[in-house]
């Protein structure tokens, strides 16, 4: 360990392998990037912490070349450089991991890295050299097998075998934890320590702090497009980073578990249900009660049915037999989501921008989107417009949403906003049933404690709460009881207080499953 | 270097209204160098196709006639085209409209059967071109054929119907072996606004789609649930709109008034049914569409615009002898000017040195 600390120290010495200087993007009338500075040295894992909007994405853009800084510099090993376009940045030596993959599903994996590779290289070539990173680096994978029977975690290690394929000398990891369970980011970590021992710079885009102090020796911190902050931050505590990045301190949200139980509101028997797509899920015989008065969380990696259960749920997929779903005691698998909405039911899906809210839409009218049915909005087939732009001052009011201009287009609320105002809605009309899919996905820190605050205080009064999420730090906070589906089958609920993450995250790759399959996804 | 769209922040509001405007003006000018081309002089172009109609009573009444089937058809495509439908076909469907029309006006001919015989004709007229757009609707809706390629081919059946029909058993005995049928009675012809004009009672019909377009669209949940289906699919199906009904829905709007269109036109205008009762109406009013942006006050003006180039196409044939498919073309320069104009409305042209950014063009 003594040599690696001294040849740190000797690192230190050495120009930063990239130094970007008074980096500024301005599109239009927004300064997404506002004079930034940032060093990453060799060996060093670098985190990118800031708020969705705080103009992350952007800074990686301009230093991956798919973006031009409106002013500064970047410096590689002390030279000025221009970035003119990924392939410059690649020949300097920058690789990057996407958050959302871009990976043929009906190619086999070395199929795949080899599409990534100049022509001239033979399959099988590709296939040694990559066999060689995978061993060295802790990254297995098999490289016969087609991509769309592949765990996003296996999925992720191509993209990464591919990046290192390029011989990077800096990697810029984009959230790559959030489509993982807790025991497949554990690996990466390691992987990721192992490639900066080995002198490789790393810059680790994230929002959780937990995993940045683990990994990160140094974490530089945006909001507003400014640098607020460049801490260690294993020094400091995440509640302290989570303020930065806020820029006010943080509330938890109070569960106040332990609420007496109430009737079934929300039941399913034995729902099962073919994909709608081709590399859909199949549902395989879900059971499950939610009481009013209880939220029940479901844990599960991202392609695992989530989508497909919230589907059938909310009624945008017919469930086949009526008593698959019941609410209240009524079947309605038969039913649609206006029906199901009649009877006390509402729904929030993952995507805010053209599932939940029409993007082009104006606040006022998106209100109509899911409150058509149920009364107070149309008249005799006329939308009312005065009272569709009370309600929707009513949410925004109520949810504290943030906006420009009276009556704005949804495409223009930040995410957390949005999301709010989609929650919002749905609340403010008090369901006896709700069921939520990822509430706080891609949110900010402030936003999503007020969602899950809202979520529970609504539970508390008597409803029956349904959340979908990949976040177990979300469900363990919020849920009176976790279930996790895994292939299209979902385990057994069971109360938080008696789980602990490893066993949930277990469950999510299916290993507790003990039936020995194969697992597709 | 490559050239790049970008979409912009907040497209201006001033040039969303220019951009028809624009594109009629940018039209003009191509179509004038295709002129010179021609070895014709443009100014004496736009003089016949555009002066001298717009200074003249009478041709400024045929504009209103010419306008009124492109008026309806037009209105019934907005609907479509809002919820992201296309319907191509209703040049079929303003035939099959007009061939079923006709049957009252050929069953009753000489006979003295009264006043509910115009009524019919409109009523199996709009019902003809609902059925012949439910096909492809149909289709659509039940395999997901592309609506697109089933509309658009049915143009060619009907216009063959029609064809066989004229020529065959329909043909007028008396009518020296040309393909035709008999003249409709009064009792099957439009009645005319005024004595001694030209304008007839379809007209008003236009006028009355137009209005009820624009309360329907802008202030009724129908009109929500087509923008919704159109601009955010999925959102349509979280709203509990059923896509297949919608499809349903439009096309039957669109066949109906197309049929409409159809029937108003032979009992109108022509007074008998021949093989050409269209020049190309339900084609043209896909531009109409456009041109008007989709807005129901937009497409009036824009029907009578394009009402216009057909006049002016008649007049330039006989004046300056350019060909009649000198105006198809002009309405082709039109349809792509105003949908350049439209894009650069919501887009910035960019000039990009460098290689193209190949992470984007990977396959996800």
């Amino acid at each position: 360990m003594t040599e690696l600390n001294a040849a740190a120290e000797a690192r230190a010495e050495e120009p930063p392998l990239i130094a970007m200087h008074g980096i500024t993007k301005v599109f239009g009338s927004l300064v997404a990037n506002d004079h930034i500075d940032l060093a990453i040295r060799a060996g060093e894992i670098h985190a990118l912490l800031g708020e969705n909007g705080a103009g992350k994405s952007t800074l990686v853009k301009i230093l991956y070349g798919l973006l031009e800084p409106t002013e500064g510099e970047i410096r590689w090993r002390g030279e000025p450089v221009r970035l003119s376009g990924p392939q410059a940045a690649r020949a300097l030596g920058i690789g990057m991991v996407f958050q959302h993959f871009s990976l043929f599903e009906n190619l086999t994996v070395a199929e795949n890295i080899a599409a990534a590779m100049p022509p001239e290289m033979s399959l099988a070539e590709v296939a040694a050299k990559a066999r060689e990173v995978s061993g060295q680096y802790g990254l297995p994978v098999d490289l016969d097998r087609p991509v769309w029977t592949l765990s996003a975690g296996e999925r992720q290690r191509i993209e990464i075998i591919r990046c290192l394929l390029q011989d990077p000398q800096l990697i810029v990891l984009d959230e790559p934890t959030s489509v993982l369970t807790p025991q497949e980011a554990e690996r990466l970590f390691v992987t990721l320590e192992r490639l900066a021992a080995s002198g490789c710079a790393i810059l680790y885009i994230s929002h959780r702090l937990e995993e940045v102090r683990r990994l990160c020796s140094s974490a530089t911190i945006l909001r507003a497009g400014r640098v607020v902050a460049t801490i260690d931050p294993r020094a400091v505590s995440a509640r302290e980073i989570a303020g930065l990045m806020v820029g006010t301190a943080l509330h938890d949200v109070v569960a106040l578990r332990g609420a007496a139980e109430g009737a079934p509101r929300l039941v399913v028997r034995g729902l099962s249900l073919p994909p709608e797509e081709a590399h859909g899920q199949t549902l395989r015989e879900i059971h499950l009660t939610v009481r009013g008065g209880e939220v029940l969380g479901i844990a599960g990696v991202a392609g695992n049915g989530q989508g497909e259960l919230f589907a059938a749920l909310s009624g945008e997929r017919l469930a086949g037999a009526p008593e698959a779903v019941e609410i209240d005691g009524r079947p309605v698998g038969h039913l649609g989501v206006t029906e199901r909405r009649r009877l006390g039911a509402a729904f929030v899906p993952e995507e805010r921008l053209g599932h939940g809210a029409v993007p082009d839409h104006r606040l006022a009218e998106n209100t109509l989107l899911s409150r058509h049915g149920t009364g107070g909005l149309v008249s005799r087939g006329f939308v009312l417009a005065d009272a569709t732009r009370a309600l929707a001052q009513r949410i925004i009011e109520t949810f504290d949403v943030r906006k420009e201009g009276t009556d704005p287009r949804a495409r223009t609320l930040s995410g957390g906003n949005l999301q709010k105002f989609v929650v919002g809605r749905e609340i403010l009309r008090e369901p006896g049933v709700l069921v939520v899919n990822q509430p706080t996905w891609g949110v900010d820190a402030g936003a999503a404690a007020l969602i899950r605050q809202a979520l529970v205080n609504l539970a508390r009064q008597g409803s029956a709460v349904l959340v979908i999420s990949q976040d177990l730090d979300e469900l363990f906070e919020m849920a009176d009881r976790i279930a996790v589906i895994h292939a299209g089958e979902l385990s057994t609920p069971k109360p938080t207080g008696d789980l602990t993450r490893e066993a949930v995250g277990l469950l999510m790759t299916g290993a507790a499953a003990s039936k020995g399959t194969v697992h597709a996804h | 270097m490559r050239i790049e769209l970008q979409q912009r922040q907040a497209p201006s509001a001033v040039a969303r209204l220019l951009a028809p405007v624009l594109a009629l003006a940018a039209a003009f000018l191509l179509g004038g160098i295709v002129v010179a081309a021609m070895g014709r002089s443009p100014l004496a172009a736009l003089d016949v196709y555009v002066l001298q109609p717009l200074s003249d009573p009478w041709a400024l009444q045929e504009m209103v006639v010419k306008a009124t089937p492109l008026v309806l058809i037009a209105i019934g495509l907005s609907f479509c085209f809002r919820a992201n439908l296309w319907n191509i076909g209703a040049e079929g469907q303003f035939i099959v409209g007009a061939i079923c029309g006709s049957t009252v006006a050929l069953a009753t001919h000489g006979t003295d059967a009264g006043a509910w015989v115009l009524p019919v004709m409109l009523a199996l007229g709009t019902l003809g071109g609902i059925a012949w757009a439910s096909v492809p609707a149909f289709l659509r809706a039940r395999f997901g054929v592309s609506e697109i390629l089933t509309s658009l081919m049915l143009v060619y059946v009907a216009e063959l119907i029609l064809d066989y029909l004229v020529r065959g058993p329909w043909r007028d005995p008396k009518g020296f072996n040309f393909p035709q049928s008999v003249t409709f009675d009064d009792a099957a012809t439009l009645p005319f606004l005024a004595d001694g004009g030209r304008l007839h009672i379809g007209v008003l019909m236009a006028v009355v789609a137009v209005v009820v377009a624009f309360v329907v669209m802008g202030h009724t949940i129908f009109g929500y649930r087509l923008r919704v289906t159109g601009e955010a699919p999925r959102a349509a199906r979280f709203s509990g709109f059923s896509e297949r009904r919608t499809t349903f829905i439009v096309f039957a709007i669109s066949g109906g008034l197309a049929g409409l269109a159809g029937i108003v036109e032979v009992a109108g205008q022509i007074g008998q049914l021949k093989p050409s009762i269209s020049p190309g109406y339900g084609f043209t009013a896909i531009i109409v569409a456009f041109l008007g942006r989709l807005n129901p006050f937009g497409i009036l003006l824009a029907g009578l615009v394009m009402a216009l180039t057909f006049i002016g196409g008649e007049a330039a044939q006989i004046t300056l002898r350019l060909p009649f498919d000198l105006t198809r073309t002009f309405q082709g320069i039109l349809l792509f000017c105003v949908l350049a104009a439209d894009a650069l409305v919501t887009y910035r042209v960019r000039l990009v040195r460098g290689a193209p950014a190949q992470a984007a063009g990977r396959a996800a």
